[in-house]
């Protein structure tokens, strides 16, 4: 058994880890909400472009000239795979769950015979990937230099696969984040991001005869990059606070653990002490007794 | 007449959302006033100033917008703008 003054060095050392985890708890939670309002708060303006972009797509005919972002390069060949991880740790399984999914998808897709990059966000999901896939990394989009990501980011990463797919670098992109449903649950989410993925609306069909200025395809032409934009900026936004409450859960288990192991600690120091005491004793008698 | 239900939207929020009696926008082929009842019609837009007038004869309440498009339909007039100030 280990000696009182060990235990005691033991339960030292197991206080001030619970003092960290509860700190950063706390501040994952009062992050958490500012991400989340930020998330809810974008959340209009990606509703309104995905039902513009639905009613406009149905409108214009696809063909070799449409603009890439549209129609694709006509191949499937080349998948790239847009990783967005966070750049910080202690957030459980939140980091690991949307690289799993994305190892999963760049399998599948190998196994097919299809050509597979990566494209990494955030700081996190690189050494996996690295391992697994050592040349596949293209590039790596660093979003650590600021406090949490925004428009201005989103926009630099969509003006970077706009080239790469203009330069016939890939022919499909898909992007994979964590979505945000509780600060309990994230969901490792798959969105294919190039070619855009139109969902068939309901009722944008109805649409009286729309005017547009200047003509249609000016406009998908000017709107793709927007969307393409929105939807990474979406991502971010949802990885964000996913990573705050992933991080906050993961902190107050921690520091559940940390008091359970205290309590643990202190029982078996307090009975060691008792029985140096009890053995102490016995032996002032027995001497006594000797006389 | 009616009031015109005005959206102004960017990535990080929705800025306003307001019936008022008119909005003029700069389209990139030139301006557009929008009153209640307008013809559904998109544009794009360019970064100039958009002016909303709460009522009619009101003073213009003005608002610069960069980059993004303006749609009008049976609900009313949408500017999604990149970054407003």
């Amino acid at each position: 058994m280990a000696s009182l003054k060990e235990l005691k060095d033991r339960i030292g050392s197991v206080k001030s880890t619970q003092k960290i985890t509860k700190a950063k708890k706390m501040v994952a939670a009062a992050k958490l909400r500012r991400a989340q309002m930020a998330a809810e708060a974008a959340r209009p303006y990606a509703t309104e472009m995905a039902k513009v972009m639905g009613s406009l797509a149905g409108k214009v005919t696809v063909d070799e000239n449409s603009p890439k972002l549209l129609a694709g390069t006509g191949k499937d060949q080349t998948h790239l795979i847009v990783v967005a991880t966070s750049d910080r740790g202690l957030c459980g399984g939140f980091n690991a769950n949307i690289v799993k999914a994305a190892r999963v998808k760049a399998e599948a897709l190998t196994n097919e015979g299809k050509t597979v990059l990566f494209y990494m966000v955030g700081r996190k999901g690189i050494p996996v990937i690295k391992r697994a896939y050592p040349d596949q990394i293209i590039k790596h989009y660093d979003t650590s230099v600021v406090k949490a990501p925004g428009f201005e980011e989103a926009k630099a990463i969509a003006a970077d696969l706009t080239e790469m797919v203009e330069d016939g670098k890939f022919d499909v992109a898909h992007l994979f984040y964590s979505k945000f449903k509780s600060a309990l649950v994230q969901e490792p989410t798959r969105q294919q991001i190039i070619p855009v993925a139109i969902e068939a609306l309901e009722g944008a069909g109805s649409d009286a005869a729309v005017e547009y200025e200047p003509d249609e395809e000016e406009i998908l032409t000017e709107l793709l990059p927007r969307n393409l934009t929105t939807q990474v900026f979406g991502a971010l936004l949802e990885n964000n606070a996913g990573e705050q409450g992933a991080s906050m859960t993961a902190m107050e288990n921690a520091t559940r653990n940390a008091g359970d192991l205290i309590d643990n600690l202190t029982i078996i120091y307090n009975r060691s002490r008792q029985a140096a005491i009890t053995t102490e004793l016995i032996e002032i008698i027995a001497g006594a007794e000797a006389l | 007449m009616a009031n015109l239900h005005f959206e102004l939207v960017t990535p990080e929020k929705l800025v306003r959302s307001d019936d008022v009696y008119m909005v003029v926008v700069p389209g990139t082929e030139g301006d557009f006033g929008v009153l209640a009842g307008h013809a559904p019609f998109m544009s794009t837009i360019r970064d100039a100033e958009l002016s909303i007038y709460a009522s009619e004869g009101a003073e213009a309440e003005i608002i610069t917008v960069q980059g993004g498009f303006a749609e009008v339909n049976e609900k009313g007039l949408t500017v999604l703008a990149e970054a407003v100030s």
